[in-house]
């Protein structure tokens, strides 16, 4: 979106080690596991020559809204002078959003923004549909890790296409190649994966969840998208998008008010797979996270009622991998004793 | 008689007055938690979540107390205590948490406060309470109206820099543990500015006496209750983006409003590991200290591993220097420059990163 109006793109490097380790230098040490990540992303990007900071607010209660101004805080503490252009949902307040909108896109007009933000749209759509994709496939072929190169070429590709014809054009392919490599048969295990929403879309800080479990032949399933959180968080809720409808219902009686974040959304979520017959559900959240405490206190109460096993994980940078294998391959186990005990099925028909 | 239990955690220490002259005025009986004491604490360190912070637990651990005591329990839903502002999303989920985590509780009363949109009041929440105990509404009218000149007289004895625990005595009788008491072991000489949330300071179990420990160190305390909600909202407007935490901005317009008087010769923020909003102000307040060298500020985070060795000596170190500051007034160089002790003998002043006081502890 930012190239199509005429913006020099600085994307900080993918997620490393190095980035961890210069946003906890930084960052305050209680804070959320994304601040830090972002400040060492912001950081990174710097060192590239990147001089203005473009991300998302909120309005809260969850601390992701007030990202921006400590982070502000902290560059100025480290002498480093960049400009910082904070998107918010224009709650009433249009005013300051077209202006911040302005200093970005100069005197371009609005037409070639609306352009562009439908482009952007469009692409981030395209991104869930591969991602989606690999989800799927991933246990039930022989060699994942042919999936995993497709998607990173497909992913490339994405990022470097400039019209919608493009995009439609990798996805086709990338679903038709990948659709057709040699696939293993057997019976599956579903996991939903719940819970904050950068921690589930981003994987150096989930490390990679998804990929284990679908290594250890489970099919995941995201509970939210990054298309769905563009659309309630930037636009609004304006565009119709296929996510999870009638959450209120669905947390309700377990969790009865908004919560922040995405608390509320992961014990809908949850709810929703259970009535779907997963066999699990796995959680993630940044440690201390708010939302997701208050979902997660809840999620017993969801596991005894819907019958789901659920699976929490709280990460930051403390977190190592070997342990959240384990954890993962004993969640796996037991998923599939229950479901070879009495099938899915009838373990659920038990108590109806 | 109904009685109706009030844990005593969390905004107890802002509203009990309001709640309970309402409750009694209805014609029940209120019955608050006892102060924290080691039961409470394990009763909410089993019920609650490993990663919620320690006051949530606290709160699991004092409606554990009450569970078997009381007809009903008063735990009203924090939504907004202000407009576009929030407390915090635990306080959100409080009563649908206590109920997925701990069973037999008596019926809850969880009203939802929420005065984000509009102007909404008490009035609202405490009749939707009432309805619960008696269908006479012009009864709920009464009460709420002692229960409201009950709050006022305990805001204005608060700006009058009556303690919290002293103005809850006298509005409502309680004893309230960890009061203070006049336990000046030395003459009154420093004046420290204490920030945190009400119910760490002023819960004697969990911040380890920490009021009486300063006072006993010959310091006078001042909190963020005693500063105005004027000055407080004036303060806090000085920021780039209205802070949507109802206490947070009310910790940051407290130490705004410290930082512009010159009464004070040290701060300390006591906050518990795991707060959300903390993590933040905590931070944004650190930073502005750390830039001035004219107030000295510590920062003090509790859990329920803290040990009561490790805050003495940092509050005697703490106090220690800022006496010995007090004392040298007149000759302290500025930040990073060299000192000349009295022995004539230079010594560096270094800037350790993370110790927002160290340039001002080196000094002495």
């Amino acid at each position: 979106m930012l190239s199509k109006l005429g913006i020099t793109l600085v994307l900080p490097p993918p997620t490393s080690r190095r980035t961890v380790e210069l946003g906890v230098r930084h960052a305050p040490e209680f804070a959320c596991f994304p601040l830090k990540l972002n400040l060492g992303n912001f950081l990174e990007a710097k060192e590239l020559g990147a001089d203005t900071i473009l991300m998302a607010g909120g309005i809260g209660p969850c601390r992701f809204g007030y990202y921006a101004q400590v982070q502000k805080e902290i560059l100025a503490d480290l002498h480093i002078p960049m400009e910082m252009v904070v998107l918010e949902p224009p709650a009433g307040d249009w005013g300051a959003f077209k202006a911040s909108v302005r200093s970005l896109i100069g005197d371009r007009s609005w037409w070639d923004v609306l352009k562009a933000i439908r482009f952007a749209w469009y692409k981030a759509r395209a991104i869930d549909a591969v991602e989606s994709e690999v989800l799927y496939l991933r246990p039930r072929l022989f060699e994942p890790q042919r999936a995993e190169e497709l998607l990173r070429e497909a992913l490339d590709r994405l990022d470097a296409s400039g019209s919608r014809k493009e995009l439609d054009h990798t996805v086709g392919d990338f679903t038709r190649t990948a659709r057709g490599l040699p696939r293993r048969s057997g019976a599956l295990l579903r996991v939903g994966l719940v819970g904050e929403i950068f921690t589930v879309l981003e994987p150096y800080a989930n490390y990679d969840i998804e990929r284990h479990l679908g290594l250890l032949g489970v099919e995941v399933t995201r509970g939210i998208f990054l298309s769905e959180w563009i659309n309630e968080h930037l636009f609004g809720g304006l565009l119709r998008v296929h996510g999870l409808e009638h959450v209120e219902e669905l947390a309700a009686p377990y969790l009865n008010a908004f919560v922040g974040g995405h608390g509320r959304e992961t014990v809908a979520a949850t709810v929703h797979f259970a009535r779907q017959n997963y066999d699990g559900v796995v959680q993630v959240a940044p440690f201390t996270c708010m939302p997701e405490i208050v979902a997660h206190s809840v999620l017993p109460a969801v596991t005894r009622d819907q019958e789901i096993p659920t699976l929490s994980f709280y990460l930051d940078e403390q977190s190592g991998i070997a342990g959240i294998i384990t954890r993962l391959e004993a969640f796996v186990d037991l998923m599939s004793a229950r479901h070879g005990r009495y099938g899915k099925q009838e373990a659920r028909s038990r108590k109806r | 008689m109904i009685r109706i239990g009030i844990p005593r955690a969390l905004l107890y220490y802002m509203y009990i007055p309001l709640w309970r002259a309402f409750f009694t005025e209805l014609g029940a009986e209120v019955v608050v938690s006892p102060g924290t004491n080691k039961a409470i604490l394990d009763a909410g360190l089993q019920s609650a979540l490993d990663e919620a912070c320690l006051p949530v637990k606290l709160f699991f651990g004092h409606t554990t107390a009450l569970a078997g005591m009381v007809d009903y329990l008063f735990v009203p839903r924090l939504i907004s205590i202000e407009p576009k502002a929030y407390i915090c999303p635990k306080f959100m989920g409080l009563p649908d948490m206590l109920r997925a985590r701990i069973h037999s509780l008596p019926p809850l009363i969880d009203v939802s406060v929420d005065f984000s949109k509009g102007n909404r009041d008490w009035y609202s929440v405490l009749s939707s309470a009432g309805r619960k105990i008696t269908g006479d509404s012009n009864l709920i009218r009464k009460a709420y109206s002692s229960a409201r000149t009950a709050q006022c007289l305990f805001q204005e004895q608060l700006e009058a820099e009556v303690a919290v625990p002293e103005a809850i005595e006298r509005m409502t009788g309680e004893t309230v543990p960890g009061r203070g008491g006049q336990a000046a072991a030395e003459p009154v000489s420093l004046s420290i500015a204490l920030l945190g949330h009400a119910y760490n300071i002023y819960d004697d179990y969990i911040s380890m006496n920490l009021i009486q420990r300063l006072r006993s160190l010959g310091a006078q305390v001042i909190t963020a209750d005693c500063v105005s909600q004027q000055t407080i909202a004036e303060q806090a407007a000085k920021l780039p983006k209205k802070l949507f935490w109802s206490l947070g901005r009310k910790m940051v317009g407290a130490a705004l409003a410290f930082y512009d008087s010159s009464r004070f010769d040290g701060m300390i923020y006591l906050s518990s590991f795991g707060c959300g909003p903390e993590s933040l102000v905590g931070e944004l307040i650190a930073r502005w200290a750390r830039r001035r060298s004219d107030l000295p500020f510590m920062m003090l985070t509790i859990d329920e591993h803290s040990g009561t060795a490790g805050m003495i000596t940092r509050l005697e170190a703490f106090t220690d220097m800022l006496k010995r500051r007090k004392k040298d007034e007149d000759h302290l160089p500025a930040h990073g420059q060299p000192v000349y002790s009295s022995q004539g003998v230079a010594v560096q002043t270094g800037d350790h990163p993370g110790a927002a006081t160290a340039h001002l502890q080196e000094n002495c």
